[in-house]
């Protein structure tokens, strides 16, 4: 069998360093089997993440070879295997243990965001009608397995560390989900200008090259609600209606 | 005297996949203060795998479907062992339950006419499946948890729970650990519902993720409750094979529900060969028959490929057994064969089926809307479990409640797809519920240190043989070589003599378990977690194999080589698991309730 070497981070909170393994691969092997096999034969406490081995649950996220990625999707016959493979935690979070990254930050952000709120029921037999068209822009961002590359590669979070003020792709894909959700009539415009910090988002599109769903998170979810924030809020019309209002 | 941190709960719900979910919902909207305990990380638990869809018989797309069909279908597909009694719940709020999701966001593919789309899944009558593509999973559990995440719910994330407190024959809350740092934290609780989850990880090929150990189940047993149904363990008859490091991951059904055909070496669909009797009726003649059923065609019937899990997959294995077999030892799955039928093959299926052209795709190289994918069986889910009451989701313990794949009773000998899905929401919200209203009616139970420090020094116990000295065993090897053995002697097809080996090897690796030891801290150690995982498997593997050894006939995912028939009297009762005064597991018969003659009838009216 061929071997590959790998650069595995391994340390604590505190501190760390690349350490050197080496193992044997198969055919069809993915970094997430390598890592086990390591697990398993040399560095039984190297902590990971992962659940269901096929791209499903967002949970073996790591960097490879400096790219956000999911393990268990990147196949070891799609890297260069004359160098080391460079394996470590998603660095835009605080560090744990090895390849495992506090991520509890994403969780925090999600829950303020407004949840959803559904129409009255308007259909006669107490639930309501949508059709397929309506739903397909929706079904895309609810694709999302929270995987967190989006945010890893994020440049307004990894290098400006701006976590306090902005949430990130994940989470205007979320909000989007919501904000195009066919029942909804809660209004999250006014939060993503301020709390949400959309205006931080310059578009360079690294987080849709990243995401394993192939969710065209900037082109579809991101500049949709730039535009709802530019409607409501800079659009010339709609400010002389809102003083109008407001002086009346 | 043992550290730990504590915290109290009215309801305490182990588990956050969809029955946890459901559970902590409807005990918090019922007025109890409830914490959450997941294993991983909220919202990566194994549901978020289910791609079929959710069945319930709403009536969508076949105006003639309804509960009665439902519980007939489920019934049949179990073999008349299910408690029917839940049977008949399960049948009558799924529909409300999948209803429920839609009112707090889920988006569900539409009818034409603008309701929720309704698929074709096997022993389903008519198209009952509600589904997202094949992504149905993910649908429901972000939705429960984004609808969980605002009612004040505790989460305690990456967290594990080791033992049971209870007290004078109650329960009284859990001792666990969390994650990051390795520390304990103990949680005082009135009512605890157990939603773990299955046991797939004592077999080798299993599409279960590290999760799937049977903590539940070990909790309950070594707290006292009964498990039931133990012999019954589904094979899924679609897991991909190859490569060999994506053995076991799910194929989903709606590959065959969207007309995907089984396929032998030789090209032959050899699924036409062997109809089990009381499935004829209900079967197509003809290929060109199942291929209008699949494309909703209410006067055909359904195709042989879509007859229950257990049938099929013992199909494939005699397929493989006797050479007919794909080259890696399965056999073909085509879906691409639809060009002949439909000029947007290609789009439809990456419409219909976009997780699995993605996941052959990228793991194995194969575009399925080109070329047929091969597939065997793989350990998929787990019928039996804890023994619950019907309409509370109790188990024998008072104040211990259990919901989704970790109960039992519902399924029989075998579950139907896309029942699974319904089972979380209809019974995770009665157990929530119920939880909730033991709580309040309850005072709190006392905590016993003695049952805390016990639990404390096993749980460390691997840390100390590290450092002692003497023979010492690793927790990966250990855990490979029990999953290996269950694969070979406690598999699809099952002997006695190869059952009593299994009983041998399971004393044998409890020993070898007496001597795990691990390296490193505390700190997020998955050789110390893999450790702690190996008494609850250890259980698990015991009480599925005696079990199997008392049933000595063949029904549902039970096959017996040296009993193949079903056996009348076998089927009256269910099989009883529970642990003896000398810690030693006792195994009794259960006879089954007589059928009210509603139910009968309606049994009757659908054969």
């Amino acid at each position: 069998m061929p071997t590959a070497t790998f650069r595995i981070w391994r340390g604590d909170a505190e501190s760390g360093k690349f350490e050197e393994y080496t193992a044997e691969f198969a055919k069809g092997m993915v970094v997430l089997d390598a890592m086990h096999r390591i697990q398993a034969e040399q560095a039984p406490d190297l902590a990971l993440r992962w659940n269901c081995k096929a791209g499903k649950c967002g949970s073996c996220s790591a960097e490879v070879n400096g790219t956000p990625r999911l393990m268990c999707m990147t196949q070891m016959s799609a890297l260069p295997l004359d160098e080391p493979v460079s394996v470590e935690p998603l660095r835009a979070f605080p560090p744990i243990k090895d390849l495992v990254a506090d991520v509890s930050w994403n969780f925090r952000v999600k829950k303020q965001i407004k949840p959803f709120k559904p129409r009255t029921p308007d259909a006669a037999d107490g639930t309501w009608r949508m059709y397929q068209e309506d739903v397909d822009r929706v079904q895309e961002f609810r694709k999302c397995i929270e995987c967190f590359l989006c945010q890893d590669v994020c440049h307004v979070l990894r290098e400006h560390h701006l976590h306090d003020e902005f949430i990130g792709p994940r989470y205007f894909v979320y909000a989007a989900a919501l904000e195009m959700h066919p029942l909804d009539v809660e209004d999250r415009v006014g939060e993503l200008k301020k709390a949400h910090g959309i205006g931080y988002c310059n578009i360079t599109k690294c987080c849709t090259r990243v995401c394993p769903e192939s969710i065209t998170i900037t082109d579809n979810a991101i500049i949709p609600l730039k535009e709802r924030v530019v409607d409501q809020f800079y659009d010339p019309v709609t400010r002389l209606f809102r003083i109008f209002r407001r002086s009346t | 005297m043992t550290q730990y941190e504590s915290f109290e709960y009215d309801v305490l719900v182990i588990g956050a996949g969809g029955a946890g979910l459901r559970a902590a919902i409807a005990a918090s909207a019922a007025g109890a203060k409830v914490g959450i305990v997941c294993k991983s990380l909220l919202g990566k638990a194994h549901t978020v795998m289910a791609e079929g869809g959710i069945a319930a018989a709403l009536a969508n797309v076949d105006d003639r479907d309804n509960w009665r069909v439902h519980f007939a279908d489920t019934m049949r597909g179990g073999q008349y062992v299910n408690n029917w009694r839940m049977a008949e719940l399960h049948a009558r709020e799924a529909p409300e339950c999948v209803r429920e999701l839609e009112a707090w966001g889920a988006l569900f593919d539409r009818t034409k006419d603008g309701r929720i789309l309704q698929r074709n899944f096997g022993g389903h009558a008519y198209p009952r499946l509600a589904h997202v593509g094949d992504r149905t999973g993910l649908e429901m559990i972000r939705t429960l948890q984004d609808h969980g995440i605002h009612l004040g719910i505790d989460v305690h994330m990456e967290c594990t729970v080791l033992a049971l407190l209870t007290d004078d024959g109650r329960v009284a809350g859990a001792f666990g650990y969390e994650r990051e740092r390795g520390r304990f934290r103990l949680f005082r609780a009135k009512a605890v519902v157990l939603a773990t989850g299955g046991i797939g990880r004592a077999y080798k090929i299993t599409s279960n993720s590290w999760e799937y150990t049977g903590d539940g189940l070990a909790l309950a047993y070594n707290a006292g409750a009964a498990l039931i149904d133990m012999e019954f363990v589904q094979f899924h008859p679609t897991g991909m094979i190859w490569p060999p490091s994506v053995c076991g991951i799910l194929v989903t059904e709606g590959v065959r529900g969207e007309g995907g055909v089984l396929l032998n070496l030789e090209r032959r669909r050899f699924m036409f060969d062997d109809i089990p009797e009381n499935y004829r009726a209900q079967t197509a003649d003809t290929e060109e028959e199942g291929w209008r059923y699949t494309q909703g065609d209410k006067n055909a019937r359904r195709p042989p490929e879509l007859l229950t899990r257990d049938h099929v997959a013992r199909c494939i294995r005699r397929e493989v057994r006797d050479g007919r077999g794909s080259p890696h030892g399965g056999v073909y799955l085509d879906i691409s064969w639809i060009r002949e039928k439909r000029k947007d093959a290609a789009e439809h299926i990456k419409r219909k089926l976009p997780s699995m052209y993605h996941q052959f795709k990228q793991l194995a190289g194969i575009d399925i809307t080109e070329q047929p994918m091969e597939v065997g069986p793989t350990t998929h889910y787990m019928m039996g479990g804890i023994q619950v009451d019907a309409e509370t989701q109790m188990s024998t313990l008072p104040g211990l409640f259990a919901a989704g794949e970790c109960a039992a009773g519902l399924h029989g000998a075998n579950r139907l797809g896309g029942n699974s899905l319904s089972d979380l929401l209809v019974f995770g919200r009665r157990a929530g519920r119920f939880a909730a209203e033991f709580a309040l009616a309850n005072q709190w139970a006392r905590v016993d240190e003695a049952q805390v420090n016990l639990a404390a020094a096993r749980a460390i116990s691997p840390f100390e043989t590290a450092a002692a000295s003497g023979s010492r065993e690793n927790p990966y090897q250990l855990q490979a070589d029990l999953q290996e053995m269950m694969q070979e002697l406690v598999g699809i097809i099952r002997t006695e003599a190869e059952m009593h080996r299994a009983i041998e090897g399971i004393d044998k690796l409890r020993e070898r378990a007496g001597r795990v030891a691990v390296t490193g801290n505390r700190e997020y150690n998955p050789g110390w977690h893999t450790a702690l995982d190996l008494d609850s498997m250890l259980i698990v593997s015991e009480a599925v194999t005696r079990s199997a050894l008392e049933r000595k006939e063949s029904r549902g995912a039970h096959f017996r080589e040296d009993f193949p028939a079903k056996d009348a009297d076998s089927g009256k009762f269910n099989l009883v698991v529970q642990k003896g005064r000398e810690g030693e597991m006792q195994l009794a018969r259960a006879p089954i309730p007589e059928m009210p003659s509603e139910l009968k009838q309606i049994i009757e009216e659908m054969k």
